[in-house]
């Protein structure tokens, strides 16, 4: 019976020592991949940091009104935050690479998908970026043309601009990151077709003098007005 | 290349039927029919009375007028000039039309002129206003003999006009040109003006004819480069200036674009000259009245210029704010914020602000274009003080305010020159 008992325990230390044996190399292998993974996303991250200088990107987030929404939130630069970014999609990366070493059931499958959904992710930050460059652009331009034909209410235009840009960029966004695509596309057309129903609902009835006037400008063949009566500058 | 794409192959078959010539004289039109008429027969006049013996072509560069521009300059044969007048050609005047693809874009019409200039080797060219109803023979005389006689290249006009009209040149052009390039260039924005064949060689195969710069602003293009070029500048006094000139622009949007943005955007390539010239150089002889303004009541809604000022700083804070330094800013709204009967744009607040705008532009702090849109409220601001300083003043005072504007300028071209390399 002993025998027996001694026996077993041998062979159950047999196993666990070869499964230990098994696992070491292997956890090592994991080990030296992410090491090397975290030196490849570092390298990654000083070399995106210095093409991100290089290009001015921090002026053109600037520009995109990107980087006074971080200096509220109290977070880094655009650079900065691109940078750490790929730092930790590069090392993550590895990281799962290293894991799948280990041979574990069912992580495979995960880190697939992991890396199915980066190109997804980087393409939608590329939506949210340059959809805040075009909303900056785009409402910058229509305060500057409001402004400068003397219209009412600058401001109320170049937002409205800014918001209907914002809210386009983050349906599109969402939709590529596959995220409540059908609720985004609904709740878009919503909110737009309510806004443009408002709109037209201010202009028509509060606003009647005003498109009386902005029709007549606009269709009528008028006599000189009171902009012709302006300075020549040259 | 650039020049051969921009001649049509019908064009370039009447040109070289034309041959060589020795005067060329370009007419930008673009739906002119009312006026273009009268000035080819001017134009005609004068090239009958001043050079019979010269070779002379009209060139017509036309935009692709909806009404009958071209036909009228085609028209005007010079048959009906020799019977109303006893002037006779001793060579066949000839008259050349064409039209390119762009509508208004006055560049495209001067590449044009320029380049038949330089296909036709002509050794001295004018460029005439459609609008100018005021322009008589006598004009193409002054703006063409010094060319041939005194190897000038470039001949700019000065006018008689109201003080209160061209308040943009008076107030920023000419003040910042002559601080810039140390020549002082009254119209560098003109509408007649003639420049040598080897000006028009020089220009012609440049690829900014295909730019934006070059586009909407050729003419300022062409005097900046003739004052950065080394060629030889002078200016002619021509006479009074029409105020149907529709060619200037009366948006005022309009006209900072073909004029500051093409200002700010050729300092560019020509800082280092800028910063290089220190020494102003004499004017050149202008006539005796050169500084002939006209002093007539003129009615100008004032009260609307300071509103439009008020409104634009305050609504354009943001776009302001990434443009003009802080103290700048702070004290335009200062000045914003004074009631209408104590506003006073002064002269060292509006340099400072149009050097800070010239080094946004410089740097892109934003869009370009948005720099050059921004300008426009405080340029009112400017316009509504000169008038209200030049209300009753006579025509030598008015010259004496655009004299120390331009002195200011070029005092506070040190401040320009540390903006633009970053130093503050």
């Amino acid at each position: 019976m002993w025998d027996k008992f001694v026996t077993e325990l041998n062979l159950a230390t047999h196993g666990i020592i070869e499964n230990v044996a098994r696992f070491l190399p292997r956890l090592l292998v994991m080990i030296v991949i992410v090491l090397i993974g975290w030196g490849i996303a570092w390298i990654l991250k000083a070399i995106l940091r210095s093409i991100l200088r290089i290009t001015k990107f921090d002026k053109l987030s600037q520009d995109a009104g990107a980087a006074q929404l971080l200096n509220r939130a109290a977070l880094p630069s655009s650079s900065e935050i691109l940078s750490r970014l790929v730092f930790w999609v590069a090392w993550i990366g590895f990281i799962l690479i290293g894991v799948s070493v280990l041979g574990i059931g069912g992580l495979q499958e995960h880190i697939a998908r992991f890396f199915g959904f980066l190109p997804q992710l980087f393409a939608s930050l590329f939506i949210f970026f340059f959809g805040l460059l075009a909303a900056s652009f785009f409402s910058r331009a229509a305060l500057l043309a409001a402004v400068n034909s003397d219209m009412p209410s600058p401001r109320l235009i170049s937002s409205t601009v800014r918001t209907l840009i914002i809210i386009f960029t983050i349906s599109m966004g969402l939709e590529e990151l596959g995220l409540g695509e059908h609720t985004v596309v609904l709740a878009f057309g919503l909110v737009l077709g309510a806004l443009m129903f408002g709109l037209a609902l201010a202009f028509g009835l509060g606003g009647q003098d005003l498109a009386r006037q902005f029709l007549q400008r606009r269709f009528a063949q008028h006599k000189k007005d009171e902009h012709e009566d302006e300075l020549s500058p040259l | 290349m650039a020049e051969e794409s921009i001649l049509s192959d019908d064009f370039l078959r009447e040109l070289m039927n034309v041959g060589e010539v020795d005067i060329l004289v370009g007419l930008p039109t673009y739906n002119d029919a009312q006026t273009v008429g009268q000035v080819v027969q001017a134009v005609r006049g004068g090239l009958l009375q001043y050079f019979p013996r010269q070779r002379a072509v009209i060139i017509n560069a036309d935009g692709g007028s909806k009404d009958d521009t071209q036909e009228i300059v085609r028209a005007s044969s010079i048959s009906d000039l020799g019977r109303t007048t006893n002037l006779h050609s001793l060579r066949t005047l000839h008259s050349v039309s064409t039209q390119y693809a762009g509508g208004e874009a006055n560049g495209a019409a001067l590449h044009t002129i320029l380049a038949a200039a330089e296909l036709l080797r002509a050794s001295c060219c004018a460029v005439v206003s459609p609008d100018s109803v005021n322009l008589e023979p006598v004009w193409l005389d002054r703006l063409i003999r010094p060319i041939a006689r005194d190897n000038i290249d470039l001949i700019t006009p000065i006018y008689r006009r109201h003080k209160f009209e061209g308040v943009l040149v008076s107030n920023l052009l000419y003040p910042m040109t002559r601080a810039l390039y140390c020549r002082p260039i009254r119209e560098p924005y003109p509408s007649e003006y003639s420049f040598s064949g080897k000006l028009a060689s020089e220009l012609a195969g440049q690829d900014v004819w295909m730019q934006e710069t070059g586009r909407i602003g050729g003419e300022m293009y062409l005097v900046v480069s003739a004052l950065t070029g080394g060629f030889q500048t002078s200016q002619v006094f021509l006479g009074q200036k029409s105020r149907r000139d529709h060619s200037a622009p009366s948006d005022l949007v309009k006209a900072l674009r073909q004029t500051v943005g093409v200002l700010f955007s050729t300092m560019e390539q020509n800082f280092p000259a800028c910063t290089a010239n220190t020494e102003m150089k004499a004017a050149l002889p202008a006539g005796n009245n050169a500084s002939e303004v006209d002093t007539e009541p003129m009615r100008v809604n004032r009260k609307r210029l300071h509103q439009m000022f008020v409104r634009g700083v305050a609504e354009l804070e943001p776009v302001l704010k990434s443009i003009l330094a802080p103290a700048t800013l702070t004290e335009l709204q200062t000045v914003a914020a004074k009631p209408e009967e104590d506003f006073r744009y002064s002269d060292e607040l509006w340099v400072r602000s149009v050097y800070e705008f010239a080094s946004s532009y410089h740097h892109s702090i934003i869009s370009r274009d948005h720099i050059v849109q921004a300008l426009a409220p405080l340029y009112r601001g400017k316009a509504y003080t000169f008038l209200m300083e030049n209300r009753e003043t006579s025509s030598q005072e008015v010259d004496n305010h655009v004299e120390k504007l331009c002195v200011k300028f070029e005092e506070l071209k040190p401040y320009l020159i540390e903006l633009w390399n970053g130093e503050k």
